[in-house]
């Protein structure tokens, strides 16, 4: 017991109160907590000022350009972009379904490689999708030429297969390279909830065919939902794709209408048509997901695959493996060839080339940083808020995410007023100080181009950082702050330790998303400065492929980072 | 000897979409320095929200709480949890996964010097009877381990009073009942103040010194062990010991064969 009372010195004699530096008391203040609250509140106004000042410029149009916008370019616009996304949801609605269905049902060789085989196109953006088969299906390529051969011809006069550049093109190479989607979220549901329920209906005498169309599909649905969103969203986001095919969409209307013709207010209203329709688009999602809480709750088993041999396997594996091959196989060795190629003529890369990969590589840094920072503010406050300001709390986390959902092409237009609304006042702040007019500070640096990314991007770091933080039980923060810890070095000693996993994959969807973007990109970036995708779409404009497939090359690489993150979860989960 | 904690007509409520909750209302209750005491009642009637307003975490309706003369929370003020110099035990222990057993008995005495720092985790581990472990992580202890390591962390800074809620629920039965007995002997022998939290009767029986058994928000009676067995104030507390206590008489009767089923 001696050296209990050595430990406790204090205890021993029942001793004084602790020393009063050990106690401060606090007078009415604030509460705590309140500098996270306010800046989640302005990351909240930062996301959605790019909207408010849409609808203002929006707003300032004269009748005559609704007028004209609505008898010259609206119409044809809006019934492409239609027509595309009715397309493509239908593609990638099938193509991913069927997929996820064949996979789970049923047993085959390279079933298991398929498993996550099926996401490699997500790796390939649009842009870089089109550039690679305008090459490959050119008429004076190889694959016409084959295709000559074989059928007796000598010249493409004689015969050609039906130019890519139109409508059903931009729907077949969109639907193949965005299809991932659809499965990732249906093959997810098809193996933890489909079980029982399919063995439900086997017994209940419904064939193989007949539980799918009559019990996975329905099943199927909530999944199907969100996977079409998400890849109709991004059909909506690509302007490289869409103008290399030739198709006069929304998204390639708002650029026009804005660098050729220098028509704010007329993009503004383009922009505001693609708003409606990304609304629609999630509304959509959730009204097919509104049956999602008759998900079965039950314990997870696997399907049990049936096993198939000879021809019927062959034909299921041919199936399964064509995406992949479209989607991905063809334009990664077409890129592959193309860059051998060229290191072999050349010997190495331009200047250019070096310089639009340091601006990539070095902004995607920088606004993965920002990103991931801003994150922590908004899902923090969310966090260490008390009951009333709960609420509001959330409300801004709700808009801070909500980014995502536009268009790369509307967020650039929306912010454009802001920034140029800011660099006026910076100008005019800066004038007691300075003789010469500093210009436009921010849109001439590649400050607006980060803040593009950031707000774009927002959702996903806050999306993981909420589910990591999900994850840490209440109990140790109050532990932490019990032990003499400020709210604050919790954070630090406890939270950021244990988010390090939700930190990371969230820094690393965010820094290849950033590299991949282009819309945003081509509108807000500084004069004279390129990334590799802004370089890549200049040079496939110019029809000149020789370096850009290096480019491509690097993005399609970098792409599969995720891939491959997304590929070893499905492997470790089972699913 | 004198009170060291006061609750004073202590009242919480909760704020739902349909009005104010109560929780507990007008409680009030004085801890002597040195004693272990108790809030026994069944899920629901308050006594761990009694506990969360003690360390910070509950804002009060009404009333007040002091401890050794510091007042730490009242209707417009409310002192922060880390300057409170309160220690807790969690019902699911709460250990950072992250750190060591060492760095996390260590985690309360940033201000002691490393070489200190060392010393007094060691004498902590020697307390609970957890020497050797302090390298390993909490995962790789079992259930009543990690609830040891709790203890010392929280004893680690010295609290004026630790606070236990729940702390052996999620243990077995024969795990609870020891680690009841070595907690107690452990606080008397450090002469620390304690406040337990519990459900279970025996607990409270083989711990505290003071029992307050709790019903919808208020104390019906707080008293020794043997006062409420002997004097119940009310049917309610009657019935509520005589309960457990009939239920091992029978139990008892069956095992030598006088009842049957």
């Amino acid at each position: 017991m001696a050296s209990i009372t050595k430990t406790f010195p204090d205890k021993a004699q029942a001793a004084s109160p602790p020393p009063a530096s050990k106690r401060r008391t606090s007078s009415l203040r604030p509460s705590a907590g309140w500098s996270w609250r306010l800046g989640a509140t302005l990351i909240a106004l930062c996301v959605a000022a790019p909207i408010g000042a849409l609808i203002w410029m929006a707003l300032g149009g004269s009748l005559e350009h609704w007028q004209h916008l609505g008898q010259h370019v609206l119409p044809s616009a809006l019934r492409n972009t239609a027509a595309l996304l009715l397309g493509v949801g239908v593609l990638v609605a099938c193509l991913g379904t069927g997929s996820a269905w064949l996979v789970t049902a049923y047993d085959f060789p390279t079933r298991r490689v398929l498993l996550w085989a099926l996401l490699l196109p997500l790796a390939v953006p649009t842009y870089i999708v089109a550039f690679a088969y305008l090459d490959i299906l050119h008429p004076l390529g190889p694959v016409q030429g084959l295709i000559r051969d074989v059928l007796g011809y000598d010249s493409p006069r004689q015969f050609r297969l039906p130019d890519l550049r139109a409508l059903p093109g931009a729907i077949f190479l969109l639907g193949f390279v965005l299809y991932p989607y659809v499965y990732l979220s249906t093959r997810v549901m098809f193996a933890t909830q489909a079980a029982s329920l399919l063995e439900a209906g086997r017994i209940l005498g419904q064939t193989r065919r007949g539980v799918f169309l009559r019990v996975a599909l329905p099943l199927a649905r909530p999944a199907i939902a969100v996977g079409v969103s998400l890849a109709l969203l991004e059909t909506l986001n690509d302007i490289g794709a869409s103008e290399f095919l030739g198709v006069q969409t929304l998204t390639v209307s708002v650029y026009t209408t804005w660098i050729t013709r220098s028509d704010l207010a007329g993009a503004a209203q383009i922009a505001l048509a693609m708003v409606a329709i990304v609304v629609m688009l999630i509304l959509l999602e959730r009204h097919g997901r509104r049956h999602q809480r008759y998900a079965n709750t039950q314990r997870m088993r696997p399907v049990q695959p049936e096993r198939l041999s000879g021809a019927r396997a062959a034909l299921v594996m041919a199936l399964c493996w064509f995406p992949i091959v479209i989607g991905f196989v063809a334009p990664a060795l077409y890129l592959l060839g193309e860059t051998i190629k060229h290191f072999e003529t050349t010997g190495g890369v331009s200047a250019q080339l070096l310089q639009s990969g340091y601006n990539t590589v070095s902004i995607a840094l920088l606004a993965t940083l920002i990103t991931v920072a801003a994150a922590l503010v908004v899902t923090w406050a969310v966090r260490s808020a008390h009951t009333a300001k709960t609420r509001f709390m959330k409300l801004c986390s709700r808009v801070a995410t909500v980014g995502y959902a536009l268009p790369g092409t509307v967020l650039a237009i929306g912010m454009l007023l802001p920034i140029i609304g800011l660099d006026n006042a910076l100008a005019w702040l800066m004038r007691p100080f300075t003789d010469t007019p500093p210009g436009l500070l921010l849109m001439g640096s590649t400050a607006a181009l980060v803040g593009a990314y950031v707000i774009r991007f927002l959702a996903i770091s806050v999306g993981s950082l909420e589910s990591g933080l999900d994850r840490i039980p209440r109990s140790l923060e109050q532990a932490s702050r019990l032990l003499g810890e400020s709210p604050a070095g919790t954070l630090r000693r406890v939270h950021l330790p244990l988010l390090r996993p939700a930190l990371g994959a969230a820094a690393l969807l965010i820094f290849v998303d950033t590299m991949k973007e282009l819309p945003a990109t081509l509108l807000l970036r500084p004069v004279n400065f390129e990334t590799l995708a802004t370089w890549l779409y200049a040079e496939a404009a110019r029809g000149t492929y020789e370096e850009g497939a290096v480019a491509a090359l690097a993005i399609v690489v970098v792409g599969l980072l995720p891939v491959i993150l997304l590929a070893r979860h499905q492997l470790k989960s089972g699913h | 000897m004198a009170e060291i904690l006061q609750l004073e007509a202590v009242t919480l409520a909760y704020d739902t979409p349909q009005g104010r909750q109560g929780v507990v209302e007008n409680l009030s209750l004085g801890l002597e320095r040195g004693h272990i005491g108790c809030l026994l009642g069944a899920s629901g009637c308050g006594k761990t929200t009694v506990l969360r307003a003690i360390a910070g975490f509950e804002p009060l309706r009404a009333g007040r709480i002091v401890l050794d003369g510091t007042v730490l929370s009242t209707v417009e003020f409310e002192l922060e949890p880390e300057h409170r110099g309160v220690g807790m035990m969690f019902q699911d222990y709460a250990l950072f996964p992250h750190l060591t057993v060492e760095k996390n008995i260590g985690f309360g005495l940033r201000r002691l010097d490393k070489a200190e720092r060392a010393r007094r985790v060691n004498d902590l581990l020697h307390l609970v009877g957890l020497e050797g472990t302090g390298r390993r992580y909490p995962h790789e202890l079992s259930g009543g381990q990690q609830q040891r390591v709790a203890l010392a962390r929280a004893l680690a800074p010295q609290p004026d009073l630790l606070l236990l809620d729940e702390p052996f629920s999620n243990l077995d039965i024969d795990t609870r009942e020891r680690l009841a007995f070595e907690v107690r002997d452990i606080l008397k022998a450090t002469q620390h103040t304690a406040l337990l939290v519990t459900h279970n009767q025996a607990e409270a029986f083989a711990i505290a010194d003071r029992i307050g058994v709790m019903q919808k928000g208020v104390i019906a009676q707080w008293d020794t062990p043997y006062g409420l067995h002997h004097a119940p104030a009310s049917t309610f507390v009657a019935d509520f010991i005589r309960r457990e206590a009939l239920m091992a008489q029978r139990a008892q009767a069956y095992l030598r064969g006088e009842e049957a089923g």
